[in-house]
């Protein structure tokens, strides 16, 4: 299954390659992620998106907090969460298709961040669903270049349930 | 006043309690070496920088310290890699500093510059690069914290050479605050209790400890509470000498080379108490068999121990003396209550007659291999007069391989600390460094390294350091000249294909020992095994005892890698 950790760090040079050498080293996959500042000087957030089942994903916690820069690892799975992903993605556009990627933009509440005469970039934010379902559909005028920043979440404040 | 950072190093040292560091010069640490002799600090040159981080491993088992490593940058920090990746597998406390080059220079591939922060990730508990010599004390004091606190492991603290000229007020940090770092040492009190109901009321309870236990000092608790409630207890290679070796109690090791009652009480227990063990996969054998039957109480004081292999019915996290004191506790309340020795009698008398049917052992042949000039010593009967010669009094380290099995089985460990082997890493050259490291902290006690005649060879330049230093340590070659366990494994495993493991090939082991100054001695005939040892044992000074032994001698019992650990090979 997948799972969304949020995981509180120091800011220190090496944090990365620490958290990055625990995936590679003991064979775990890492979907995605993502590494920012946060309120707190000297504290980055990493928002790291991985899969396996529930003995690896209680490995992967325990291991992350074994490590003595990590200060906090959070499963966002476990509770409700805000998940986004910004994607920006570049597609043929050539003047019959012009209208209908508009269109889908409008829908999809992107932007247009560029445009030339045979293609048009388009920046997205959303959950996975949403940008993969944009992919689909973009997909028939032929995507030329994607790039995507890998998920950030963020614990919603009311936990219904 | 200013201090320099390496007087500011030396300093912290000296505040550490730290009284014999392992080392090697080199131009990025020569300023710490230009300080070194203004403190009270025994600096024993090695000759192998690998060498210098295995006799700082083997002073921390030994003494219950941290061991220190002090080595230049470079090809010096990089030949102490695999010094830290045993000391990190045993989760031994240690500190090892690396000279770096300037920081200036740092990352344009200047002279002697290695990455070794980034290299020594995965292998350290924790590492650091000090880039500013205000922040030297208190990463020195965190070195030695985190080393030392929690599952104790090797720091690394890489020291570029211009922090170490730099200049600053010297303040020692009061206490060490970290955030981000609180290991567990109390247990819960909840689990503690659910595990003395689960193991009292069992029928068939078993103790299974490893190292924690001896990092832990927690061998008395534990052997309150398997005597007082007639629990056996096996141990894990690394736990030999938790619980005392010649107790009727003792199973002796489990696992691939275990004996026969300890692997068949372990298919046969119903309630399992592991103890600062790992259930590493020499120990369990195929997994899906280990302990069918039994429910598990897992006390581990690092949380990733806890489910990484085997299902556990109560974890407990905690240091494994405090768990062990906890348990002695509810168990006493509950001493009136049942004749608790009683309940379990049955299921003792079992585990002894296991022992009695199948009893460690070795065939003695006296006409083997007359002809073909093979040994007729057998290697078992050496570590059984080794254990005689020093009535278990004696540290005894080990090499890897076929020596290191025999040294585990044929030795009784009644202390804590008297065992030094590589057990999570099975590095071959450990022994004999780490028996120097332990000579100094016991200049008096008979230190004895078990060894191959290709183990010994990794780290035979050691000989001149035990020499000059006065360090009587002990090296019995058990000289099958083969690489005897993996040709064991060849022969049981490969159609007897001996590729590449027969060594001999050899040097004189007996010259050798003289070149460096030290003594030597050859034995051929088993008669000569007690008188000779007995002298060199008497000898204050080095010696190599090298023993022709039966050259296809193989450990018994053994278990086949990935089988489950009652399919066993016996005698
Ligand atoms: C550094 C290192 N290299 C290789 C091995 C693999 N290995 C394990 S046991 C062994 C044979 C050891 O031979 P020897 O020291 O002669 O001991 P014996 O088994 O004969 O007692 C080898 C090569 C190892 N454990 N460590």
């Amino acid at each position: 299954m997948r799972h969304v950790l949020s995981v509180l760090v120091e800011n220190e040079p090496g944090v990365l390659s620490r958290i990055s050498g625990l995936f590679s080293g003991r064979g775990f996959n890492i979907e995605t992620l993502n590494v920012g500042p946060t309120l707190e000087e000297g504290v980055s957030l990493m928002t790291i998106t991985t899969t396996g089942d529930n003995q690896i994903i209680e490995q992967i916690i325990k291991q992350l907090r074994k490590l003595i820069t990590v200060i906090k690892v959070v499963d966002l799975t476990e509770m409700q969460a805000v998940e986004r992903e910004m994607m920006l993605i570049k597609v043929n556009a050539e003047n019959g298709n012009r209208a209908e990627i508009l269109r889908t933009v409008d829908i999809f509440r992107c932007k247009v961040v560029d445009v030339a005469t045979t293609e048009m970039t388009i920046e997205v934010t959303g959950n996975q669903g949403k940008l993969c379902a944009l992919v689909n559909l973009l997909s028939r005028f032929g995507i030329k270049e994607i790039a995507r920043t890998g998920t950030v979440a963020l614990k919603r404040s009311m936990q219904l349930d | 006043m200013e201090l320099t950072g390496a007087d500011i190093l030396l300093e912290c040292l000296k505040r550490e309690g730290v009284d014999v560091v392992f080392g090697f010069p080199g131009g990025a640490v020569i300023d710490i070496y230009d300080a070194i002799p203004r403190y009270s600090l025994r600096h024993v040159l090695v000759r192998h920088e690998q060498g210098a981080v295995h006799a700082a491993d083997g002073y921390a088992r030994a003494s219950g310290k941290v061991g220190v490593a002090l080595v230049t940058s470079g090809p010096g920090a990089t030949n102490t890699v695999t010094g830290i990746a045993n000391a990190y597998c045993d989760s031994i406390p240690m500190v090892v500093i690396t000279g770096q080059v300037p920081t200036p220079l740092i990352g344009n591939d200047a002279f002697q510059e290695v990455d070794i922060v980034g290299i020594t990730r995965p292998c350290t508990k924790h590492n650091y690069l000090v880039k500013d010599v205000d922040q030297l004390a208190t990463v020195i004091r965190q070195a030695f914290y985190l080393a030392r606190s929690g599952r104790p492991g090797p720091v690394l603290v890489d020291l570029p050479k211009d922090v170490v000229q730099a200049k600053t007020k010297f303040v020692y940090p009061k206490s060490v605050k970290m955030r981000s770092y609180n290991p567990t040492i109390k247990p819960n009190k909840l689990q503690l209790k659910k595990a003395v109901d689960m193991f009292l009321d069992a029928k068939r309870p078993l103790f299974y400890v490893g190292g924690g236990v001896i990092s832990s000092n927690g061998s008395e608790e534990l052997s309150w509470l398997a005597r007082n409630l007639n629990i056996p207890v096996t141990a894990t290679l690394m736990g030999l000498g938790a619980f005392p070796g010649d107790d009727p109690l003792f199973l002796g090791m489990l696992g691939m080379h275990g004996t026969y009652a300890a692997n068949m009480g372990i298919n046969n227990c119903d309630v399992m108490i592991a103890v600062g063990a790992r259930f590493d996969d020499r120990v369990t054998g195929k997994l899906d068999a280990f302990a069918p039957e039994a429910k598990i109480v897992h006390v581990d004081i690092d949380p990733t121990s806890i489910r990484k292999n085997v299902r556990v019915d109560v974890p407990v996290v905690s240091d494994c003396l405090e768990a062990l004191k906890g348990f002695k506790e509810l168990a006493q309340a509950r001493l009136d209550e049942k004749d608790w020795k009683k309940v379990h009698q049955p299921w003792v008398d079992q585990v002894q007659g296991w022992k009695v049917e199948h009893p460690l052992t070795y065939k003695i042949d006296p006409e083997c291999n007359k002809d073909s000039g093979d040994g007729k010593i057998k290697p078992q009967f050496v570590v059984e007069t080794i254990y005689e010669l020093s009535k278990g009094d004696a540290i005894i380290a080990t090499e890897v391989g076929q020596n290191q099995m025999w040294a585990a089985q044929f030795y009784h460990y009644n202390k804590p600390r008297t065992l030094l082997t590589s057990g999570g890493l099975g590095t071959m050259g450990y022994g004999f460094p780490a028996a120097i490291g332990a000579q100094l902290a016991f200049p008096d006690k008979l230190v004895v390294d078990i060894a191959g005649d290709g183990s010994i060879q990794m780290n035979i330049q050691e000989l001149i350091t035990a020499v000059c230093n006065d360090l009587p340590v002990k090296i019995v070659i058990l000289n099958n000249t083969y690489l005897g366990m993996v040709r064991q494994w060849q022969e049981l495993f490969y159609a007897r294909n001996y590729c590449a493991t027969c060594m001999d090939a050899q040097p004189d082991f007996v010259a050798l020992a003289k070149a460096y100054g030290a003594e030597g001695y050859r034995i051929t005939e088993p008669e000569d095994v007690k008188p000779v040892l007995q002298e060199a044992f008497a000898l204050p000074k080095a010696c190599i005892i090298d023993v022709r032994v039966t050259k296809e001698e193989n450990v018994y019992p053994m278990v086949p890698a990935g089988a489950s650990l009652t399919e066993m090979l016996l005698v």
